[in-house]
């Protein structure tokens, strides 16, 4: 059945099953790539989405249940030309390995921004406890979370 | 020359890609064995494998070698872009792709920059200078006075010439010599600088970056159904029903082999779920019991083989320790399981994977399906980080069945998280027995035993095929046999033969040969559990002797470049001879030379001990590294200390559930790793060496942080754990 959702500030239609998990729809109707299955479990935060500005597991929303609500992924945040100063400190403080995490760890870090513009590093450690990293890039995560917040991340 | 000699015996699956490719050494006249070239030219032998030049003067760049997360393929370009002498933008990189580059076999073993990067250094200089003699003919002049910069040939008398301008000429189908010069080192301009990564920018942005993002026109989707213990057999299933379902497209059954494919991907998922409800299934194997596994491995049959002797008389009154060790199960735990695209189309196969091997996958998809190498194409195209062989090559083999059900439409075929959890092989539970004998502050006696399955059971071996699903098939295909691997590259004996100079040492591997759980290469193969043993028995032997851990070590170590990454650890540290714990807090050292031929590392871990949880904590961590010529220290620095973390998850947390009946490690709750509040801070010295190789550090850290942070539990309490991992019932049970 067509169902309507606004995702990164655009009104979108698709052809789903309301029970879909958001995540499918976001990756294969919409061809949107940030938000990325990692457990379909919500343990590992690899498919967090804001929805409404508030971080949530995309792997188990069903899109039926956010109709109306706006939907932001990690495209909606910025682009490669004009990224979004939580993106720009990932790329400048090289906060990745394989990179598969960082969408997840990026919008839960957006969230976490959006509460609390000038997290201390505990806040940051706090906010990201329920995302994995499997390459040990913690750290550089970390760091590029506090760059981002002192150059007033917030969306 | 000596062509490299490899007996069967010695054939391993991390060097099954150059055996593989022995058969495109060309041939040469008179019979003689083709001149020694450094590096991966050795295998692949023309420099037009590695190299050309556009006519827009940009730079395109073959490697057999892929990116994993490691960073490779950025090193890689700045290496050819140093010495073609062309800005980093202007080079483009082509990785991991049997139709189009080189076959470096297996992206493995910190061996990348070794292999990959030598071929490129040699190759780019050699293309450098014939573009130089090219551009001389041209503008008149010698070639000795002619300059490049930025792609383009200067004269003394200002004239030039851009790369672009000579490729008509070029001419790069001919067999690499090696005998231009490299630049030297000092004049190094894009090497040895934090060039940032290449793929980093679109994988921050939702740029498609992984094999999970690619969407071919048609695609469909694709899942896998496993059966509920190793072996067992598929009896029945109800296919009708499933068939009924929305959107499925196909179910694919061979033998035990069961998958689905459907029109969308929650389909698929739901079709998968409807299979296993009602599948039947019978027999399998009985996993060891749990309680008793490292007894019940060491009891099966087992190849051993004394790989290290050095004699010498024993002291008479000498002091004996003996101790053993044990390794778990560790799994590679990938952030995401494992993906595929296949499509099979005019008789021709392609599949998308993320593959640490596209030539020794292809050859092996191959055996297992009939086929032929020619009309099968593997490309490389990122997966999260795998951290050795995870089931990757798996996925890709599945997506290749899927493919030929729904001929013409490429299927992508995503492993669910139990999937890869339970059925992807894992690092070896493994058993090291230590005996060292102290007189006058020495070391005068070492015997140092490590039982383990295989450590190699990648694609590519040529007695077996090593890909899971087509060992389900009716005509149900069979793994290849546990192999001894040469030292000093080892396999679970890599790092097993202690550095520290002993007057009188044995070492013996013994080879595990049955495979009551599915094991391979998992990071380091061996070394961190063998690391973890040596550097917690060199303590022991330190506490014995009444002298210092940092001092100890040094008094065994002559080599200056042993001693300097120990030295600079302690002196980041500020580490003091003597030190004592106080029962909760405490700092212990490891150190190892990975492989005993790559990176030299020292790690020095700072311990917090909850004593009534049996919580241990690791606020802080310091390591020195020398890995050679540093070519990207950044990417250096993020390797090193992605490994030490890495490790330290495996060393506090990490082990695969199982019962007699089958793996209980299904997703993250029951297969913890260590998570954001409780990484340490970490503290890299890095010691360039500019003049010297450049050597594989990308698994270097991993050894000498299990044992940092054993040894300093054990310096935090006067307590010793020596099975990993340090759960809260060991730290418990330890201070009892």
């Amino acid at each position: 059945m067509a169902i309507s959702l606004k995702v990164n500030g655009a009104t979108r239609s698709v052809d789903a099953e309301p029970d879909t998990p958001l995540l499918y729809v976001l990756r294969n109707d919409l061809e949107l790539n940030g938000a990325k299955y990692g457990c379909g479990l919500t343990q590992c935060g690899a498919c967090t989405v804001l929805v409404n500005g508030a971080a949530r597991r995309s792997c188990v929303t069903p899109v039926g249940s956010i109709e109306g609500n706006e939907v932001t992924t990690l495209e909606g945040l910025g682009t490669l030309d004009k990224p979004h100063p939580l993106q720009k400190a990932f790329i400048d403080e090289q906060a990745a390995q394989c990179g598969y995490c960082a969408s997840g760890m990026i919008m839960a870090a957006a969230d976490l921004l959006n509460r609390n513009p000038q997290p201390q590093e505990a806040d940051v450690r706090a906010a990201l406890a329920d995302n994995l990293c499997r390459c040990g890039t913690h750290n550089r995560i970390i760091r590029a979370v506090l760059r981002a917040a002192r150059q007033n991340g917030r969306i | 020359m000596d062509a490299p000699r490899l007996t069967r015996r010695d054939f391993t699956a991390a060097l099954g890609g150059i055996v593989l490719s022995f058969s495109l050494v060309p041939k040469v006249v008179f019979g003689q064995d083709p001149a020694r070239l450094p590096g991966s030219l050795q295998t692949n032998r023309t420099l037009d494998a590695w190299l050309r030049i556009n006519a827009d003067g940009s730079v395109t760049v073959f490697t057999g070698k892929v990116e994993l997360g490691q960073g490779i393929v950025t090193a890689l370009a700045q290496i050819a872009a140093e010495e073609l002498e062309v800005p980093l933008s202007r080079v483009t990189m082509i990785s991991g792709d049997t139709g189009r580059t080189p076959n470096e076999g297996q992206t493995a073993g910190s061996q990348s920059i070794e292999q990959s990067g030598t071929a490129l250094r040699m190759a780019g200089a050699e293309v450098r200078a014939l573009l130089i003699d090219l551009a001389a003919k041209k503008l008149g002049a010698a070639a000795d006075t002619l300059k490049v910069t930025d792609g383009v040939i200067n004269a003394p008398d200002g004239r030039k010439v851009g790369y672009g301008e000579l490729t008509a000429e070029a001419d790069l189908k001919r067999e690499a010599t090696a005998k231009a010069r490299p630049k030297p080192a000092a004049q190094h301009k894009i090497v040895g600088k934090s060039a940032p990564r290449i793929d980093i920018p679109a994988k921050m942005t939702g740029g498609a970056a992984f094999v999970q993002d690619l969407r071919l026109p048609g695609m469909v989707h694709g899942r896998v159904v496993r059966p509920p213990r190793y072996g067992a057999r598929l009896d029945s299933f109800d296919e009708a029903r499933v068939k009924a379902m929305p959107g499925v497209i196909a179910v694919v059954r061979d033998g035990s082999f069961l998958g689905v494919v459907a029109r969308r991907e929650e389909q698929a998922i739901n079709a998968r779920l409807v299979l296993i409800e009602f599948a039947k299934w019978s027999g399998g194997s009985e996993l060891p019991d749990p309680a008793k596994m490292y007894e019940q491995l060491m009891s099966l049959r087992s190849e051993d083989r004394v790989i290290g002797e050095k004699d010498a008389p024993v002291p008479v009154g000498a002091k004996v320790l003996e101790a053993t060790y044990h390794r778990p199960y560790q799994a590679h735990a990938a952030i995401a399981p494992s993906c595929a695209v296949a499509e099979l189309k005019d008789g021709k196969l392609t599949v998308w994977t993320h593959s640490q091997g596209v030539f020794p996958l292809r050859a092996t998809i191959a055996r297992a399906l009939g086929l032929q190498p020619r009309d099968i194409r593997c490309i490389h195209a990122e997966g999260p980080g795998c951290y050795g062989h995870n089931g990757a090559d798996d996925a890709a083999f599945d997506a290749a069945m899927l493919a030929r059900a729904v001929n013409g439409r490429p299927v992508r075929l995503q492993w669910m998280r139990d999937d890869e959890f339970k059925w992807e092989p894992y690092g070896p539970a493994m058993t090291m027995k230590v005996k060292g004998a102290v007189a006058g502050g020495r070391v005068v006696g070492w015997t140092f035993d490590v039982w383990s399955q295989s450590h190699n059971m990648r694609p590519g071996d040529p007695d077996g095929i090593n890909l899971m699903g087509s060992w389900y098939l009716a005509d149900a295909k069979r793994p290849g046999p546990a192999r001894h691997a040469a030292q000093p590259n080892g396999a679970g004996d890599r790092n097993a033969i202690t550095l520290y100079d002993f007057p009188r040492q044995r070492t013996t591997h013994h080879l595990i040969m049955e495979n009551p759980v599915r094991t391979s290469a998992l990071r380091t193969l061996g070394a961190y559990a063998n690391v973890f043993a040596i550097e917690s028995f060199m303590d022991e032997l330190a506490a014995a002797a009444g002298i210092d851990p940092v001092a100890f070590r040094l008094a065994h170590i002559k080599d200056e470049r042993e001693r300097a990454v120990i030295e600079a650890v302690a002196k980041a540290a500020a580490w003091k001879p003597g030190e004592k714990g106080d029962g909760r807090r405490g700092r212990g050292i490891g150190y190892a030379r990975y492989k005993t031929v790559a990176t030299y590392i020292a790690v020095i871990a700072e311990v917090e001990v909850n004593r009534t949880a049996g919580i241990v904590k690791v606020p802080r961590i310091w390591t020195s590294a020398d890995a050679g010529q540093i070519i990207n220290p950044d990417g250096l620095t993020n390797q090193i200390e992605g490994g030490v973390i890495q490790s330290m998850s495996w060393t506090l947390h990490e082990h695969v559930r199982f019962d007699r009946n089958g793996i209980l490690s299904e997703d993250w709750m029951n297969y913890p790793i260590l998570t954001m509040p409780d990484v340490p801070k970490v503290e890299t010295v890095l010691i360039n060496r500019p003049n010297e190789r450049a050597l594989g550090a990308g698994e270097a850290a991993q050894g000498p942080t299990a044992a940092a942070i054993a040894n300093a539990f054990a310096a935090a309490t006067g307590r010793r754990i020596r099975e990993l991992p340090l759960t809260p019932e060991r730290v418990k049970a330890a201070l009892a």
